[in-house]
């Protein structure tokens, strides 16, 4: 069993069509989308939590990348520039999965890319701006 | 028990001991208030957070020809700076942006630049746009200036604070049913989060609650470099309500303060957008204080247990001014990631940061030890809490 947090990039041309739905269909794949943008001009993009079986996982993934899906893993959709963060804590209650959180001993601030759902709350409350998108 | 005079002969010898605002609890708990207070010689306190009343003020050097920016214009990369100086004295206030920054328009904006960002720019050793118009005179012909400047070029870049060091700060949470954004931050509805701004226990006005030793002339770490208290802030209120331990539980004292711009370092002046409500500046703030007696000792002694805030709604409370609060909680409890407001339990989140005044209090601790950095005395006590000195509102009358 495999359960990713993944970010497709869809072009233009494939936008209109069910390709989510084979994933169900066809691969028995779960899935919990926990953002989308698909812009009729632009190219879609979708955050989706994907779960299932190890080969239909894969052959899953195999079929998207066929489609001309691009595929990233999440963790490089929303980075944190160390340099600009001070550490202040006033994401923490913004983040909705604890992506962000306090060490009480240090008081600093960590984040857990591997927690991050990518719903860019943080991006533009950060006062030093330290938290950045990046496609 | 002690006087700053003996202190400082003990600094200079290396031999005074010098422990941090957080290190000093512990060691009262261990040792009692009188041993401590004998063997202590000076707590050092932090604090990094944002405040608008920032700013700096240059004088540029005079061009060749003359120009008078003094009545004319001025902008530092894009962002207008106040001329109503002499001839090319110029000041930057941190919550100025470009004249073609959406502002709110586009709600709620985002202010991604403003005269923080170039104050921390300046710092940061980056060459500056300057554009100036004059009206031009006999004596400073010139009418336009366009010109790199960097800081190392400059006669005088001093950053001057009308307003810093808020002695204690609201908690600021929504009742409303949807978001807010003020300068405390985003605000989730309904009591969705609460946001505070102090680095409580190790707070400089926190730690010397009735200003017995922090006065005009008090030397302090400033943005990294050296400073000084010039004077009250604005909106000092040291008449607020206190706790028995003489803490104010609501904002009180502020001070002004003043230091050379070209020592400071830009991690400890932060060029800050609040989403929704503009630019600020973070700054870094230490202050030492001498312990001369056991009762200085005992407040610098106070914990974060101990210190209490106010919880403020700011959807209808704070921006109509009703009085009041929905309760207080201690920086123990904010600090511990949740608090209780009527009855249902609300994360927190700060804006001023705690690791930050950690390292302020300790990298003052290591001048102090090093024979780095002497005390002073004050030249003249800040209002205190008998003062009579309050924090009045507008009194606004018709003009007829
Ligand atoms: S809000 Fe920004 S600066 Fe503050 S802790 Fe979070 S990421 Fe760091
Ligand atoms: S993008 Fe969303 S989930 Fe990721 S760290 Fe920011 S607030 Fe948390």
């Amino acid at each position: 069993m495999i359960s990713k947090r993944i970010v497709l990039h869809f072009p233009h041309r494939l936008v209109d069509q069910p390709i989510i739905c084979k994933l169900v269909k066809d691969y028995d794949l779960q899935f919990n989308i926990l953002k989308a943008y698909v812009t009729p001009q632009e190219e879609g993009l979708m955050v989706l939590e994907l779960s299932g079986e190890d080969a239909k996982f894969n052959k899953g993934i195999e079929y998207l990348q066929s489609k001309g899906v691009k595929i990233q893993p999440l963790s490089q959709d929303v980075i944190r520039n160390e340099a600009k963060c001070t550490d202040c804590g006033v994401c923490v209650p913004i983040c909705p999965t604890g992506a962000l959180a306090i060490d009480p001993l240090t008081r600093k601030v960590h984040f857990y890319d591997n927690k991050c759902i990518a719903c860019e709350l943080c991006v533009k409350i950060c006062p030093p701006r330290a938290m950045e998108v990046r496609f | 028990m002690r006087t700053i005079k003996e202190i400082n002969a003990r600094i200079k010898k290396g031999v005074a001991v010098v422990v941090t605002a957080e290190e000093i609890i512990d060691l009262v708990q261990k040792k009692g208030v009188k041993k401590a207070a004998q063997e202590v010689d000076v707590v050092t306190t932090g604090t990094f957070g944002p405040m608008c009343s920032s700013g700096a003020y240059f004088n540029i050097g005079h061009s060749r020809p003359r120009i008078k920016i003094g009545g004319g214009t001025c902008r530092l990369n894009d962002v207008p700076v106040y001329t109503g100086f002499a001839a090319v004295d110029i000041y930057l206030g941190a919550t100025a942006i470009p004249d073609d920054d959406p502002r709110n328009k586009v709600f709620p904006g985002e202010f991604k630049y403003g005269g923080a960002h170039v104050i921390q720019e300046i710092v940061a050793g980056k060459d500056i746009r300057l554009e100036a118009t004059a009206y031009g005179t006999d004596c400073y012909p010139r009418k336009k200036l366009e010109t790199l400047v960097n800081i190392k070029d400059l006669n005088e870049a001093v950053l001057f604070n009308i307003r810093n060091c808020y002695q204690n700060y609201n908690v600021a949470v929504n009742l409303s049913d949807k978001i807010i954004y003020t300068y405390m931050g985003a605000l989730k509805p309904k009591l969705g989060n609460a946001n505070y701004c102090s680095a409580g226990q190790l707070s400089p006005l926190l730690k010397d609650p009735y200003y017995k030793t922090i006065g005009i002339g008090t030397k302090i770490f400033l943005g990294g470099g050296i400073g000084y208290v010039a004077w009250q802030g604005t909106q000092h209120n040291p008449t607020v309500k206190r706790k028995d331990n003489g803490i104010p539980q609501a904002p009180a004292g502020t001070l002004a303060v003043i230091g050379d711009l070209k020592q400071m370092r830009q991690e400890f002046l932060v060029g800050t957008s609040m989403l929704g409500y503009g630019v600020t500046l973070t700054v870094g703030i230490g202050v030492p204080i001498p312990v001369l007696d056991e009762e200085i000792l005992k407040y610098a002694a106070a914990k974060d247990e101990e210190i209490y805030a106010q919880v403020v709604d700011y959807s209808q409370a704070y921006p109509q001014m009703v009085p009041g609060s929905l309760t207080e909680v201690n920086y123990a409890q904010l600090k511990s990631g949740k608090i209780k407001v009527e009855g249902k339990e609300i994360p927190t989140g700060n804006l001023s940061s705690y690791s930050k005044a950690r390292e302020i209090a300790e990298e003052l601790k290591s001048w102090i030890k090093k024979g780095d950095f002497l005390l002073t005395e004050s030249q003249a006590a800040l209002p205190g809490a008998e003062s009579g000195y309050t924090f009045k509102l507008l009194k606004e009358r018709p003009i007829v």
